[in-house]
């Protein structure tokens, strides 16, 4: 049976318990497994886009099942948009430091002028470094997206 | 369907599937992208960087440009739809 | 690279393009297009690129696919042509 999106947009405040229990045992292993793909992209295919994607899933999860108010209990407008900014910022702040430090941009060696480790070390933490940034900037804009989106831009009410 | 986009569909494919008979075979290592800067990648990329997955290590240190201006994209995206949708209670 | 399962593969990212594209309900083409992106997805991973299937899965067949329903839900279901 075909509904009209009028009576689904009718049918809003509905909870259902089954996937409401479901949702809430899915979503820390969800959360668990995409700060996994962003800590482990040295070592396996991953890293802060794919991560930072299925953090912003989780967050979304949440808002389809209990309600987009609900999700902005957990991830409030505030944070998500000081997120959003700092993720951004932590990749471009990295990389200019690397560039008023005296190498390149986004050569993350030079930074043993502030920790003094292994130069080439610093490269792989430099690149960790800034998956971390890139997750956090993707989970944010993602919900940020989904909830504008979803409740044409009212944050009240969503899917 | 219309028949003009049909015909302009047909047209595009053939040539498009023409196109890939130049192509190299699949993971040669002697075609022109696997024979000049990607055999020092994959030679020199642990060493340099000691990150074992060389898509990472070239991600985020050979091409950081590229990865961080994928994250200014996503950024400029948010930031466009927060600023055509996004309303206040009171306006 | 075994080549049946790619053909297998091939033969049924060619029938969801071409499903996506003649269906009218466009809540059907956007499963329909989930289901291609994930079709997308097996044939990287098949061919090695884990990285580009590990994208395309999180990116093409779970966010996006939110993120259209979302706007047909705002919008209409119905398409014109």
């Amino acid at each position: 049976m075909k509904i009209s999106m009028q009576e689904a947009r009718d049918r809003i405040p509905q909870r259902d318990i089954i996937l409401e229990t479901t949702v809430r045992l899915m979503v820390p292993f969800i959360q668990l497994y995409g700060l996994y793909v962003i800590v482990h992209g040295h070592y396996s295919p991953g890293g802060g886009f794919q991560g930072g994607v299925v953090l912003g899933a989780s967050v979304i999860l949440l808002a389809l099942a209990f309600g987009l108010p609900a999700s902005k209990e957990y991830l409030t407008e505030g944070t998500d948009i000081i997120m959003a900014n700092v993720g951004a910022l932590i990749f471009t702040g990295i990389a200019a430091l690397c560039a008023l430090l005296g190498g390149m941009f986004l050569d993350y060696s030079v930074l043993t002028k502030i920790l003094p480790i292994d130069p080439i070390s610093w490269r792989s933490h430099g690149i960790f470094l800034v998956e971390v940034g890139v997750g956090m900037g993707v989970m944010t804009i993602m919900v940020s997206i989904y909830w504008d989106m979803a409740s044409a831009g009212r944050l009240d009410e969503g899917l | 369907m219309k028949p003009l986009a049909l015909l302009a569909t047909l047209i595009t494919g053939a040539l498009l599937l023409y196109g890939t008979a130049d192509f190299a075979a699949w993971g040669d290592p002697a075609s022109p992208p696997n024979r000049n800067i990607s055999v020092r990648y994959v030679e020199e990329a642990v060493k340099e960087t000691h990150v074992p997955n060389i898509v990472t290590a070239v991600l985020g240190d050979y091409r950081g440009y590229d990865t961080m201006f994928e994250l200014v994209v996503i950024y400029s995206a948010g930031m466009a739809v927060m600023g055509i949708l996004r309303r206040r209670e009171d306006q | 690279m075994i080549w049946q399962l790619d053909l297998v593969l091939l033969i049924l990212v060619v029938f969801c393009a071409v499903a996506a594209i003649t269906v009218k309900d466009l809540l059907s083409a956007t499963i329909i297009f989930s289901a291609y992106s994930f079709l997308m997805c097996l044939l990287w991973a098949e061919m090695g690129a884990v990285d580009v299937a590990f994208t395309e899965a999180t990116v093409g067949a779970g966010v996006s696919t939110i993120f259209f329903i979302a706007a047909i839900f705002r919008t209409t279901r119905r398409s014109k042509d």
